[in-house]
Formats: C-alpha cells, structure tokens, sequence
C-alpha cells in the first residue's frame, strides 16, 4: 500500500508541525492552534500529567493499606483519594486517554485527511478537558475538602455529604462535553474526510474503532451529564429528584449513572482494541485475521455495551426480572470481546513474530484483558454477583481490563508512534524492560485482590480484618513494581524527545497503514497530495519484511 | 474541495409545504388537547405521546429537511432513537415488574 | 495547496456543508439524551406515583401550555421559513422572518416567567413550605417540572442567541443564497428545542 500511493515526496522544504510557527510563536502558536498534531500532543502532555497524579493517590492508597489500622492517613482522607484516583483516572486519563491523544493526532492521517471535520471545536474540546481538570483540582483545594464519595457519587450520600461534591460534578460535566464534542467530531470526520478509495472496509481497525467509540461518546455521554447536573441541582436548590427523604428513588440515580458509565468502559477499551489490530499485524508481519470481524464487532460491542449497565447494580435492589435481563445481555455482550481475542491469536499463528516493544505491550494486553473480560463474565453470574459485588475481586477485575487492557494499549500505542511522532527514537531495550517490570508489578499487584475480594474483603474499606494483611501486603509490593515500571518507560520516552537520536524514516517498523507514508514527523498538512487508496491496511505478502530499518540507541 | 449545500438544489424551495405541515401541526395540538379532557386512563396518556410523536416526526421530516437530506441522516436518527427507546424498554424492565 | 510553512491551518479553503449539518445532528442528538434522561426520571416517577402526578398537574394552567406550544410552533415555521427566502435570495424577508422567531422566543419566556412567579407566589418552589407540606409525589413532580421547563427554558435562550447572530450574517451577507449553511445549523438547533416542548407539554400539562 505504501508503494501505491500517489506523490508524497518532501522536498525538505516543508518543516514538520513541531516546527511551523503558525499564529505567533512559542506557546500561543500551540494552544490556540487548530493543527489536530498539536492538539493530541497538548491532549498527551494533559492526560499524561493527569496519570501521575492519578497513579500517585493509587501509590498513597496502598501505602495505607499496607497495614490493618491507620498507616499514613486518616479514614476521611483515605475517602476523598480514593474518589479522586477515580475521578482522575477515569475522567481524565484513561477516556480522553487514546481517542484524544492518538485519535486526534493519527485518524486525520490514517484516512488520508489533512485534518479533521471540526479543528476549532477539536480545540474547544481540549480547553474544556483543562477546564475540567482544574475545576476537579480545585474541590481538592477548597474548603470542604474534596469529594469522598466514590467517583460514582451514589446517592443519598452525594446529597448529604458536605466536601466539594457539587464542583467535582461540575468538573465531570465539563469533561464529558469535551469528550462529545470529540465525539461529534470523529464521527463526522470518518463519515466526510476519507481519500479518495478509501472505502469503510479499507480503514484501518484503529479507525473502526474510533468511529464506534466516538458514537458512545455522542450518544451515552449525555446522560452522565445531566443525571449528574441533577444531583448538583438538588444539592443546591434542594430539588425533589433524587433524595429518598423527598420521594426520590436511589436506585433510579443507579440506573442512569450506569446507563453512561458502562459503556464508558467501551469507550475505553475500544481503542486499545483498536491499536492492538495495528500493531500485531505488523509485528506478526501478517495481515490481520477476520477484519471485517474485527470492524462488526467494535460496531457490536458498542451496540450491546449499551444495554448491560444494570449488571452494576445486582445487589442494589432489583426486581428479579431486571437482573435476569441484565444478566442475559451481559453474556452477550461478551461474544463480540472474544470474537477480537481469536482473531489476534489467529494472525499470530504462523506470524513471523518480533518481540518489539509495542508488541510485548499487545500481547501484555490480550493476556491481561482476557483475565480482566473472563472475571466480568463471572459476575454477570447473579450467583456470583452476589458474593462478590463491593469486594476486592471487583477492583481486580476493573483493573484487568482497565488497566492491563486499556493502559497497556496505550502504553503500545505510545511506543508504537512515538518515534513518528517526535521524529526521535527511544531506547528499545529499556522498554523492553518497562514492560516486565509492568506486566509482572501489575499482577502482582491485582492478583491478590481477587482472592481476597473471593474471601471477603470489601472494597473502599480503610481498615480490614488481619486474615488480609498478606494479600495487601503483597499488592502493596506489587504497585511499587509496577511504577518502577512507569518510571522507567516515561523516562525513556521523554529522554528520546529531549535527546533521543534522531530520525526522519518514514517507515520504522514497517507499516501499511498511511502513517507509515508521511514524513517524520510530519508536516502541517500531513500529505503533499491526498492519496488515492487502492489497497487494504495490512497486506503483507508471504512476511515480507519491507523497508525496515529500526536502530537502536544504547 | 468546495461542496455546496448539496441538498436543496435537488429540490424546490417553496413556501407552500410548510405553512401546510404548520396547519398540521396546530390541528394536532387542538386534537391534544381535546383528547386530554377525556379519561380514557392509560389510554389518555399513550394518545398523547403518539400525537406528540406524530409532530415531532413531521418537524423532522419536514422542517428539518430529513426527507430530502443524504440517507446517513436517516440512519443517524434512527440510530440515537434506537438507544433512546431501547433504554427505555430495559429500565422499565426492571421498574414494571417488582 | 498551501506550503507557506507560516499558513495557519487553512480551514476556510474547505467547505462541507453535509458535514456541518452532520455534525449539528449528532449534537442534537446531544441534546435530545439529555432531555431524555430527565424524560426517563419523568416516566418512573410517574409510574410509581400515579395519583400524585395526577394531582400536582391541576396546578398548571392548560391554556398558558397550549398557548407556548402554538408559539414554538410557529416560531419553527418561521425559522424554516426564512431559510427559503434566503434561498431565494431574498435577504429582507429572510431577516423579518428571523426577528420573528427570535419575537417568538421571547413571548415564550414571557409566558414562562409568569407561570413561575405565580407558582413562587403560591410557595410551591424547591424548599417552598407549601410544596414540602405535599405529598411525595408531588414534590417529585414539581422538581421536575422546574429543572425540565428551566432547562428548557435555557435552550430557548441559546437558541435566540443563535439566530440572532445568523440574523446579523444575514444583514451582513456572510448568510447568504450561496452559503446559508450556518442558518440551517442554527434552524435545526430551534427546531429540536420545539420537539423538546412537543413532548413537555402534554407531559406535564395535559394528564389532568
């Protein structure tokens, strides 16, 4: 495919989005630009930053957990981080995580586009994703103290509670209309921005998967956005809505929240599904098994993802008839998932396989994910439910897939792209040690919790019985491998940008998608002439291995 | 890359179609709210909300300029209504029966 | 093609309006969740306190209701109508059509205004003794009918910004007969705020 596209020469003249000075220069020229390159780098920078402080109160949480009793905090404290791990991570990482990031920066380039449908309202998008941020940042700050109520913010507690419920609300409002006009934005621009041959079954899964991801973005996000406001509305007017002591149903704020917040899940996995199609292709040096699977069944699991959300609410006080429903769709819903899971092991078999290190970050995540997807189905079991709602094994399970599934896609898609990106080259094998400092840190670190959360520790509990102490202790040790990890693989990307050797191949690794066609990094207007596309996104013959030049730097 | 409106020139403009859906549209309410004064219970309401569906469809259709607009739109709508209804449907799977 | 390496991102040299209507659908589409959540708390609550709802709706004037649905209606008429003056060129007519709807607008909130000083004068608003003193239900349906009609109530004002703005394109001929996709953004957005009320009003008017 690389050789059947049209005139993308540079002449040299052109210098990369990194470069061109735009609107005035140094800062104003990137946060009022309009380049979606600029924007997913502004969006990495945020997201990145909100990660740290998100892996930093999971750090503290675990240093208090170390031991029964009072470690190093006080049990309201421990209540506010915990809400506020969530908060961050969920809000701010790990959902604008990949589309925002390498959605913004890739889609345009990977239909041929030179930017996407909307790049004011794509900067919009950010801006509100920093308005967000700091409204969330300010209820830590305010008096009242911040939120200590679950990022879920069940009611009646949420209405009664005097921390700084209300701007976290707010502050989770903001974020999710940037995440839909995003939404808006991807939506439109896969429907009006492709090249010329660009067919829908010629995209590349990336982009399948964004597309289905940015129409939960659209259509699920609202409701978290005003069930939210309402529970802000009733906090300060005092507003019959939600509130028991005024004929409100609890369980009904359950309904709603979840109707939003469990295909948000999808709209974090989506993705990293997404990047997982890349990139084991092109470390398998084969063409993807069963792509137009892979494309029905993203469009599926955002389509069924929608219709399981009262599994979160089995032990709520439900009628029977509603967790059977429940219980049913979520069965289904898992078809799909593992409709993906063989395919990829599928395009392994018989693959000339390279272990680079978005590879390793792949094969981490179908591991992990698939532990993380199994646990899930266990407790759409009612049975099961039953025991383990509200306990460790469901921290676990959110984590595998979460975490080992969505973090460890973006951690391949960060080493996938970086070096296309930056135009500098990391180290290849101190990512490779990153990643078993991570994978081996995050198991040991989750794995206990299931057995534990199986023998009865509750979640969000500050203090627990000493039959525990080893099972945390363990995950305690576990986390501060893993961010050993973290440490050493943001180091050697942010070393690589700073002092990275560095390159100007277009194809490292030996792609067939049209990232891999334009320059590094690339220009302004990513190609010189929109290409006509006459083939599929991962055609490789008998394993070739096509202008591959990857060096290393010791 | 210069696309024009790209729908209204397969079509004439005229002002005619819609103040006759505005006549409609007034009917309909008339009828609304006649039909409200008489009880026939749950029937009152399912009559009320078919007639506002009935309206609703003919300010998108019409007004909206669904009928003359590329198909997609058509899919998109029925796409957010599918959500919306079977949402609906399934959260009242869990309140009807209790 | 551009390759000043100082061109700022050229986002005027590429016009698609089936995009732009596009992308106002699917914010519509938005808009109409956010209502529906409210619409889905509506019908549970109503199922569950039949009787109450029943009664609480008494309170509400029907003809004001009716009154405001006949204004939105016609104020949707008339935004549409003034796209296809401007399709014909006739730029006059275009912006009468538009003060007209944005006139509309405003009688809407008129009426609306007065609706819920009355209600405040009686004391039935959120914390109000008198709506306390009622029954569950009651209150239930009083919140939402102010956050429903309150919200709505906002959208209505959005939307007069909105063409007000297209009204001054249109005087300046940036709206014009070659390039009037922003009023038809702008008409869309109007007329899914009268869908909205298509549906509050029988709702919260019409079950007495």
């Amino acid at each position: 495919m690389v050789s059947d596209l049209v005139d993308v020469k540079n002449n040299g003249s052109e210098p990369s989005f990194l470069k061109y000075a735009g609107k005035g220069r140094g800062l104003k020229s990137w946060i009022f630009s309009v380049d979606h390159k600029r924007i997913g780098i502004m969006y990495l920078i945020s997201t990145l930053l909100f990660f740290a402080v998100g892996v930093t109160f999971g750090f503290l949480m675990r240093l208090e957990l170390f031991a029964p009793g009072r470690t190093i905090m006080d049990p309201q404290t421990y209540n506010s981080i915990f809400t506020l791990h969530g908060v961050i991570m969920i809000f701010l990482f790990i959902i604008p995580g990949l589309p925002a990031v390498f959605g913004n920066f890739f889609l345009p380039i990977l239909i041929g586009a030179k930017d996407v449908a909307f790049p004011r309202i794509n900067l919009l998008s950010w801006w509100l994703l920093i308005l967000g941020g700091l409204m969330a940042v300010t209820s830590i700050l305010l008096p009242g103290g911040p939120a200590d109520t679950g990022w879920t913010f069940y009611i009646p507690y949420s209405v009664r509670t005097g921390t700084n419920v209300s701007l976290a609300l707010m502050a989770a409002f903001v974020l999710g209309f940037s995440s839909i006009l995003t939404g808006i934005n991807f939506v439109t621009t896969v429907h009006r921005l492709r090249a010329p041959g660009m067919t829908w079954f010629k995209m590349p899964l990336f982009v399948w998967s964004l597309y289905a991801t940015a129409w939960i973005q659209v259509l699920a996000t609202p409701i978290i956005g005003i069930t939210l406001l309402l529970v802000a509305v009733e906090r300060w007017f005092g507003v019959g809505i939600f509130d028991p002591a005024l004929g409100g149903d609890p369980v009904l704020f359950q309904h709603l929240f979840w109707i939003y917040s469990h295909p948000a899940v999808y709209i974090m996995i989506l993705p990293a599904m997404g990047v997982v199609s890349e990139v084991i292709p092109v470390f398998a040096r084969r063409t993807i098994f069963g792509y137009k699977f892979i494309a029905y069944s993203s469009m599926a699991i955002a389509v069924f993802g929608s219709l399981v959300w009262a599994h979160h609410m089995f032990t709520a006080g439900m009628s029977d008839t509603g967790q059977f429903v429940f219980s049913l769709l979520t069965f289904l819903v898992a078809i799909p998932s593992a409709i993906k899971v063989f395919n990829w092991t599928a395009t392994l078999y018989k693959g000339s396989i390279e272990l680079h290190p978005a590879m390793l970050f792949a094969l981490g995540f179908i591991f992990l994910f698939s532990i993380g997807g199994l646990t899930g189905l266990f407790q759409g079991t009612l049975s099961v439910s039953i025991q383990t709602h509200d306990t460790s094994f469901i921290v676990a399970h959110f984590h595998y897939v979460m975490f080992g599934g969505t973090g460890f896609g973006i951690f391949a898609a960060l080493h996938y792209w970086w070096p296309k990106m930056f135009g500098k080259l990391y180290n290849l094998k101190a990512a490779k040690i990153s990643f078993w400092f991570l994978f081996i840190g995050f198991n040991v670190l989750y794995f206990p919790m299931f057995v534990m959360g199986w023998l009865g520790m509750p979640r969000r509990y500050y203090d627990y019985l000493p039959e525990f102490t080893t099972y945390h202790r363990l995950s305690t040790i576990g986390s501060w491998i893993l961010i050993t990890g973290l440490i050493i693989m943001f180091w050697n990307l942010l070393y690589a940008v700073k002092r990275g050797k560095v390159t100007h191949e277009k194809n490292l690794w030996g792609g067939e998608t049209l990232e891999w066609s334009v320059d590094t990094p690339p220009t302004l207007e990513n190609f010189n002439e929109i290409p006509t596309v006459t083939a599929g996104p991962y055609e490789y013959k008998n394993n070739e291995i096509e202008n591959k030049k990857v060096e290393d730097v010791v | 890359m210069i696309e024009k409106n790209q729908m209204s020139e397969e079509h004439s403009h005229s002002y005619g179609i819609y103040i006759l859906v505005w006549l409609g549209l007034m009917t309909l309410t008339a009828v609304t709210v006649a039909v409200a004064g008489i009880n026939f219970g749950a029937l009152t309401v399912a009559t009320a909300l078919l007639v506002a569906s009935i309206k609703s469809f003919l300010v998108l259709k019409i007004f909206m300029h669904l009928n003359v607009e590329q198909k997609v739109f058509k899919i998109f709508v029925g796409a957010a209504l599918f959500f919306i209804i079977v949402s609906f449907v399934l959260l009242f799977a869990d309140y009807s029966f209790l | 093609m551009s390759n000043s390496p100082l061109a700022v991102h050229a986002d005027h040299a590429h016009r698609d309006d089936i995009g732009s209507r596009m992308g106002m659908w699917l914010f519509l589409f938005t808009e109409l969740i956010l209502f529906g959540g409210m619409f889905f708390l509506y019908s549970v609550y109503r199922f569950t306190n039949q009787e109450a709802f029943h009664i609480a709706a008494k309170e509400l004037n029907t003809l004001v209701g009716t009154f405001n649905t006949a204004i939105l209606l016609t104020s949707s008429l008339t935004i549409v109508l003034s796209i296809v003056a401007i399709q014909k060129n006739n730029r006059k007519l275009s912006i009468y059509f538009q003060l007209i709807t944005v006139a509309l607008a405003l009688g809407f909130l008129v009426n609306k205004f007065f609706e819920w000083s009355a209600k405040f004068h009686h004391g039935i608003y959120p914390g109000g003794e008198e709506l306390l003193a009622k029954s569950k239900g009651e209150i239930l349906f009083f919140g939402l009918y102010y956050v429903m009609t309150g919200l709505h109530g906002l959208h209505v004002i959005i939307g007069m910004v909105l063409i007000s703005w297209m009204t001054v394109y249109t005087a300046k001929g940036i709206v014009n007969k070659d390039n009037y996709v922003k009023l038809e953004t702008a008409g869309l957005y109007w007329h899914l705020v009268d869908i909205i009320w298509i549906f509050l009003f029988p709702l919260f008017y019409l079950i007495t």
